[in-house]
């Protein structure tokens, strides 16, 4: 177990480092002169030279890279251009917040999504299963700032339930935090939640066809028996793809998420960055959130051997 | 086209739906210099309350005005256009890259297939969303780029797709047979694998083009895509979100043509699937 998870982390090693390049390359090759931007306005040729001299602009790129490869090895992700902070405090900062947003959404997403999936299954061909399929289509369909626009709408203008947007600290006030991340986890789960619907759905029929499910049916068995250990086990290992695939999704919809709703976190520091000409925060945020996506596939694939036992690394 | 295939897909009443509205969509996109009743950029005097308010639907503005006084149906139709070119460019040109990718890796494996696949990964890690903003806000946003950068992180699905089929079908006989009778790379790939590999680009050309539409109007939402004054579905929102207790249909509106504009496509493209394939219902 401990070796596969250290292979599939070397095996992954070739990837970062294209991942690195790409992300170097992304500032770097398109147009547009660092020093120029930061300089802003005030830019004179002179300046722009002993700028781009400071920054090391100047230096062939193989070297420029290496320098900021080796800088990220040390957790050194630059400074941000704007106040020359440190960028890896910031990101530190901001990670817990979506990383609590995500988990919710993901939450809310598994609980919408499978229980869907396996009840339109079961009814093939009956209104609960043209019903969940159009919900879920529909869902995925939505573009989620419009239909976090309406919760807040419905919820927080119309009934009063719920403040329309902020954030705080689960360690400050539990309870408010709870409530304030309710409406954005669900508007970020919302896609995924009919993503994980169609796909338990195919799937859970895929599975309730094959012949050990007849088997166990014929032995007797209970149907909640047959459909949740027989069928929903097996019928998990896709699934479970399908959300290790989305995972970038979530990401990136949790920059839309945290604008909508005003939540300082990892989506509202590249906006503000974007908006602030800032690259390097921009630069960090990316590599951070392919890392993260990394990672969780790794942890997918240590999954389907939870589910599954037959699936064994060694 | 297969009939058998044609009658499965027009047995298919949801698929049919969705074709019929992206042809309205489309339709309403090529003809909007003559179906806006109003100039979709003119601010106009009577498009305001006296309080400088936005008007609700309506009398001579039928879905209302926005905040300058624009006519929003005007808005949304040119929006439309928008949203169908970005859309067709950018899913068009998604599928095309992911073609070649795929196929090509598929059909010549060896180091440039794997190479070329090993690249498609390190996409796959990147989340499109925030590489596509990254993007657009490095380059300067206009409708070009914006679709350009939609293509650029879209096309990575198209391709593992279709490496998946080149591969099984690379090894077909009749591929075998041709290669005997002396065909050549070229003439392999566009006359014996090409046709096979069409049905699926056709279902990815309309699956993806619900991403691209919700891509583009993520973008303009977030101010990084299509720039004001061209009117976008996604701007409008941008625009109007702060007024929305006041004037809410400035965001249903487009809103629910972004929803519906998506939903569409996805139909069609189930529905293509579903006809192509008849095991998968």
């Amino acid at each position: 177990m401990t070796l596969f998870v250290l292979r599939r982390l070397i095996g992954g090693l070739p990837t970062l480092v294209l991942v690195t390049l790409l992300v170097f390359a992304l500032t770097r090759v398109l147009p547009g002169d660092p020093a120029l931007l930061l300089l802003g306005e005030e830019a004179t040729p002179e300046l722009v030279a002993k700028l781009r001299d400071e920054l090391g602009l100047n230096r062939p790129l193989y070297v420029q890279y290496a320098s900021w490869a080796a800088s990220l090895l040390h957790g050194d992700f630059g400074r941000s251009l704007r106040d020359h902070a440190p960028v890896g405090p910031i990101l530190w900062q901001k990670l817990p917040t979506t990383l609590e947003l995500s988990f919710f959404a993901l939450l809310i997403a598994l609980l919408l999504g499978i229980p869907a999936g396996v009840v339109a299954a079961l009814r093939r061909g009956s209104a609960a299963d043209a019903g969940v399929t159009v919900v879920a289509l529909s869902g995925i369909s939505v573009p989620n700032f419009f239909l976090g626009i309406l919760l807040v709408y419905l919820f927080s203008i119309r009934l009063g339930w719920i403040p329309p947007s902020g954030y705080v600290e689960p360690w400050v006030d539990l309870r408010k935090n709870l409530l304030l991340m309710l409406l954005p986890a669900f508007t970020l789960g919302t896609a995924l939640a009919g993503a994980i619907a169609r796909f338990t759905r195919n799937s859970m029929l895929e599975v309730l066809s094959q012949d050990y499910v007849r088997t166990a049916r014929a032995k007797g068995l209970a149907g909640p028996v047959v459909v949740y250990k027989h069928a929903l086990r097996n019928a998990a290992i896709p699934v479970v793809t399908v959300i290790g695939l989305q995972l970038g999704g979530l990401l990136g919809g949790a920059v839309i998420t945290e604008q909508v709703f005003s939540i300082p976190g990892f989506g509202r520091l590249v906006v503000d960055s974007v908006f602030n000409r800032d690259f390097p925060v921009l630069q960090a945020v990316v590599l951070f959130s392919a890392l993260a996506v990394f990672l969780v596939n790794v942890l997918v694939d240590l999954l389907y051997a939870a589910i599954d036992p037959r699936i064994r690394y060694g | 086209m297969n009939p058998r295939f044609r009658q499965r897909f027009l047995r298919n009443r949801a698929g049919l739906f969705g074709l019929g509205v992206v042809l309205l969509i489309l339709g309403m996109a090529l003809l909007a210099p003559w179906l806006a009743p109003k100039d979709p950029s003119q601010q106009f005097f009577d498009g305001l309350t006296l309080e400088g308010k936005p008007l609700p639907p309506g009398g001579q503005f039928l879905l209302g005005t926005d905040t300058l006084g624009r006519d929003l149906l005007s808005r949304l139709i040119w929006g439309a256009r928008a949203s169908m070119l970005v859309g067709l460019v950018a899913n068009g040109a998604a599928v095309l890259i992911g073609m070649l990718v795929g196929a090509s890796a598929g059909y010549f494996g060896g180091w440039i297939g794997g190479l070329l696949m090993r690249f498609t990964d390190v996409m796959m890690a990147f989340p499109a969303l925030l590489l596509a903003i990254a993007l657009a806000a490095i380059l300067k946003p206009s409708l070009w780029i914006v679709a350009l950068v939609i293509a650029l992180v879209n096309w990575v699905q198209v391709a593992r797709v279709i490496y998946a089929q080149t591969l099984t079908l690379a090894q077909k006989e009749y591929v075998e047979a041709a290669r005997a009778l002396g065909a050549g790379n070229r003439r392999i790939l566009l006359r014996h694998l090409l046709p096979h590999l069409f049905p699926t680009l056709v279902v990815y050309g309309s699956l993806g083009l619900s991403t691209t539409v919700l891509l583009e109007a993520a973008l303009s939402f977030l101010g990084v895509g299509v720039q004001p004054p061209t009117p976008s579905w996604g701007g409008i929102i941008n625009e109007s979100q702060s007024y929305f207790t006041d004037a809410p249909w400035l965001v249903a509106f487009p809103g629910l043509a972004i929803l519906v504009t998506s939903l569409a496509f996805n139909l069609l493209g189930d529905a293509l699937r579903e006809a192509l394939d008849p095991t998968l219902r």
